[in-house]
């Protein structure tokens, strides 16, 4: 083998590459930051610039992606079945919290970041809600143990990844305001799930009616 | 050396791994040095522990010429040193050596005399548990600094932050007002010293450098001093934060000794203090790059511990994971290497890119890209979303052949990295297996030995695939070794993906509170780097009484110093990198 054709060989091959990140970025010509062009690149067929211009373009997020938990509630809704906006906080109004203050989660945490107050009535006998609930997301590893783990399918895995802050000690200790989300907001982030919970759910009331 | 397979009759072949067996064979030769044998292991007397050793170690018939594994309990009324052993070319379940120790000033022999892979090993486990092993050649502290004070496994020591002796703790519920770790147990309190320790007065020891002796300038005619050279611990080409301690000779090597510990976090305390369930997210973070096969390990001993098993789908499942783990591993592996060479990050990012598609997947089934928590005793944790088996499918029948083809052709051809590259840190064959080298390092060396063949876990013994060895051991094997098995990892995906059966991906219902018999396992599974594995103590109660990780890549850098000898400054890097260290897992 004549000396220096692998080296040949291999500029070949970067130039080759070079070239079709260079016929890649034409396609994006009057079409910068294009969401389907993105897709396009990213997925197991693209090829081209793979690289994702952040924040301006953002990866996909799969339904099963998980970042911080959050807690689910349902909504108010009024006559028409339309969740009622609550004006105070610009969020759906409460109608009624999922969690029961069952601790199950608290206890599966690896890092043990979940910290359950629960509610107790004026004579003083648990109630089945949270009074107070922390996450310390700075020590949440992200594990999904507790969404994967509640019986009441109260708490579930965030898709909101942006929570970068100046301190630590206020901030990223979520207490029940921060963590309580609609369930149409689950809904959104979550279709698949969802509609699986809701069927399971449906099925057993549908089970315990045939029992009566 | 022992290297080769003794020649046994067929029948005793399978024998010569029951321990039952050999403690009457050792009792033949040494009466008094087996204390107890069960089908667990066998108890040796302390004294006599190195001429046991000796004799499983250089008996033809027996040829017990691999050491895997090196660990301690502590219980409470002694601590017990753990060895595992076994013949590779025989396979199969590996033998249990146990010494006892007094709790007061333990100390039993080294095994460096006889295998040189426990050089490291017997150093963590003085480390952690303060066990002295007399006649080894380096006693020292290796994950901490030497002015530490304590051994942090032992039952009795309480780490910084902490707060009750098992997991859940009774603070987060029902009366869990949140408290900041900080503010519950400030640092000034927190660090303990040694009572003689002044830590304003520190100074660390300075490292001798020597001259050359009389001998060596006049063989020069050169006067030369050497060196020592730190590189890292914050240095590019060290794979994350690890010191290489570098006496030079000009450029040559003289001596290289690995600086450990800078990632220390004692995963091991941590999951003696998790429950078992608890464990599989922090076994993600040993080698980052391998989460997926890091599950896998790790639920395939627990699984054993509690005699369950997962149905077909989940077990297909997780070799499908597990086989492009291995993929990903490799070609960023392969890409560093590379770093290391001077090509700068082109091939490294073209390897990346691949990973990407991967970590893409694995973020769909799993939730997260690199620390995927995936697997579960008796399953999965879900099933893959739709459409996922069908990307793989593309992945291995177009995009992968592709790449590995390109790869070939530009760059093991390639005449700049053939020359530097071969006969480049050789690690022969005897030592490689005396040094208990694993993976393709091993396999580098001509020892076809693989887990996955040796001793099947999981469902790989239903698999077509070879296992793909070098000759001389050199870095140029050691990298045709993992393209190789890349391709392996290929030939098993497509046969996993043609039979993957639908159906349940769980045994049982899901559990928070798994009960785990009394009893001990050591679990392992053949990942990309090398053996993987964990041995478990469990006394009936939801955490494991011990647990202790076999780090490939921290019992692979054992042999580093032997390769690098010799050989030029710009050649170690490339050794280090051909070892394909991650520091999430040596340091634990
Ligand atoms: S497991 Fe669910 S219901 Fe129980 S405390 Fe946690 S979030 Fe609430
Ligand atoms: S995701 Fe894991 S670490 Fe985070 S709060 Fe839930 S259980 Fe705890």
């Amino acid at each position: 083998m004549a000396y220096g054709l692998g080296l040949v060989k291999g500029l070949k091959y970067t130039f080759t590459r070079a070239m079709k990140t260079v016929a890649g970025d034409f396609k994006h010509l009057g079409r910068r930051y294009d969401e389907t062009l993105l897709r396009e690149r990213q997925s197991v067929r693209g090829t081209g610039i793979f690289t994702v211009q952040y924040p301006e373009e953002k990866p996909a997020i799969p339904e099963n992606f998980r970042f911080v938990p959050f807690l689910v509630y349902e909504p108010k809704l009024d006559a028409n079945g339309k969740p009622v906006i609550d004006a105070q906080t610009g969020k759906e109004a409460i109608n009624l919290e999922r969690c029961t203050a069952c601790g199950i989660c608290s206890k599966v945490c690896p890092p043990q970041c979940i910290w359950i107050v629960r509610a107790t009535t004026p004579e003083g006998k648990p109630k089945p809600k949270p009074a107070e609930f922390y996450i310390d997301i700075d020590v949440c590893m992200n594990c999904g143990f507790c969404a994967e783990f509640c019986p009441f399918d109260a708490i579930k895995m965030d898709h909101d990844y942006e929570l970068a802050n100046y301190e630590r000690h206020i901030s990223h200790i979520f207490d029940l305001k921060t963590l309580m989300k609609p369930a149409t907001y689950h809904a959104r982030i979550h279709p698949l799930d969802f509609k699986r919970e809701e069927d399971d759910r449906k099925a057993k009331e549908a089970a315990k009616a045939a029992k009566k | 050396m022992a290297v080769n397979a003794p020649v046994a009759p067929a029948e005793l072949k399978s024998n010569l791994n029951d321990p039952l067996v050999i403690a009457e064979k050792i009792k033949a030769q040494y009466p008094t040095a087996v204390e107890a044998a069960n089908a667990q292991g066998i108890v040796v007397q302390g004294e006599q522990l190195l001429e046991v050793a000796r004799y499983l170690h250089d008996t033809p018939e027996l040829g017990f010429d691999y050491l895997h594994n090196v660990t301690s309990v502590d219980y409470p009324d002694r601590l017990e040193v753990v060895y595992h052993v076994s013949n590779l070319a025989r396979g199969g379940t590996p033998l249990t050596l146990k010494v006892n120790a007094a709790r007061q000033d333990p100390a039993v022999p080294s095994l460096v005399p006889v295998y040189r892979g426990a050089n490291f090993q017997e150093r963590e486990v003085y480390d952690m548990m303060g066990v002295r092993f007399l006649g080894h050649p380096n006693l020292r502290r290796i994950l901490l600094w030497d002015g530490f004070e304590g051994f942090p496994l032992r039952k009795d020591y309480k780490e910084p932050y902490y707060e009750d002796e098992r997991k859940p703790f009774g603070t987060r519920w029902d009366q869990g007002h949140h408290v900041i770790a900080e503010d519950r147990n400030p640092w000034h309190d927190n660090v303990k010293y040694p009572a003689s320790f002044d830590a304003v007065g520190y100074k660390p020891q300075r490292d001798t450098v020597r001259t050359v002796g009389a001998e060596d300038a006049v063989a020069t005619k050169l006067r030369t001093d050497k060196l020592v050279l730190n590189i890292g611990p914050q240095h590019p080409s060290t794979h994350g934060v690890l010191r290489l301690k570098v006496t030079l000779d000009g450029e040559t090597v003289v001596a290289a000794e690995p600086v450990l510990g800078y990632l220390h976090r004692n995963h091991e305390k941590i999951g003696e203090r998790n429950t078992y369930l608890q464990n599989i997210p922090f076994t993600d973070r040993l080698d980052y790059i391998t989460s997926m096969a890091n599950n896998l390990a790790y639920v395939v001993g627990v699984e054993k511990l509690m005699g369950i098993k997962a149905p077909e789908r989940a077990e297909y499942l997780r070799v499908i994971m597990a086989e492009l783990t291995r993929w990903i591993s490799h070609i960023a592996a392969i890409g560093f290497i590379y770093n290391d060479l001077g090509a700068f990050y082109t091939p490294l990012l073209y390897g990346l890119e691949e990973r990407e598609l991967v970590l893409d997947l694995f973020e769909a089934a799993s939730g997260s890209r690199m620390m995927c928590n995936y697997m579960r005793f008796g399953g999965v944790a879900r099933d893959v979303p739709e459409g996922f088996l069908d990307k793989v499918q593309y992945l291995v029948t177009e995009r992968f052949p592709r790449r590995m083809d390109e790869l070939e052709a530009y760059m093991v051809g390639n005449e700049l990295f053939t020359a530097r590259a071969r006969n480049i840190g050789i690690l022969p064959r005897d030592l490689a297996i005396n040094y208990s080298a694993a993976g393709p390092v091993l396999r580098a060396s001509g020892v076809k030995y693989d887990l996955r063949r040796a001793d099947p876990y999981s469902i790989y013994d239903r698999f077509e695939f070879d296992v793909p060895v070098g000759t001389v051991g050199d870095m140029h094997d050691r990298f045709t070794v993992r393209i190789a098995e890349m391709r392996e990892s290929v030939k098993i995906l497509k046969q996993a993906l043609a039979q993957i059966p639908a159906g349940e991906i769980m045994t049982g219902k899901k559990n928070y509170q798994i009960r785990v018999p009394k009893g001990e396992v050591y679990g392992r599974a053949e990942n990309p780097k090398g053996e993987l594995g964990f041995f478990m103590v469990s006394d009936g109660t939801p955490n494991p009484y011990r647990y202790h990780v076999r780090a490939p890549a921290f019992i692979n850098l054992t042999a580093l110093n032997e390769m690098v000898v010799g050989h030029k400054i710009a050649d170690l890097i490339v050794i280090l990198g051909s070892l394909d260290v991650v520091m999430g897992e040596v340091d634990r």
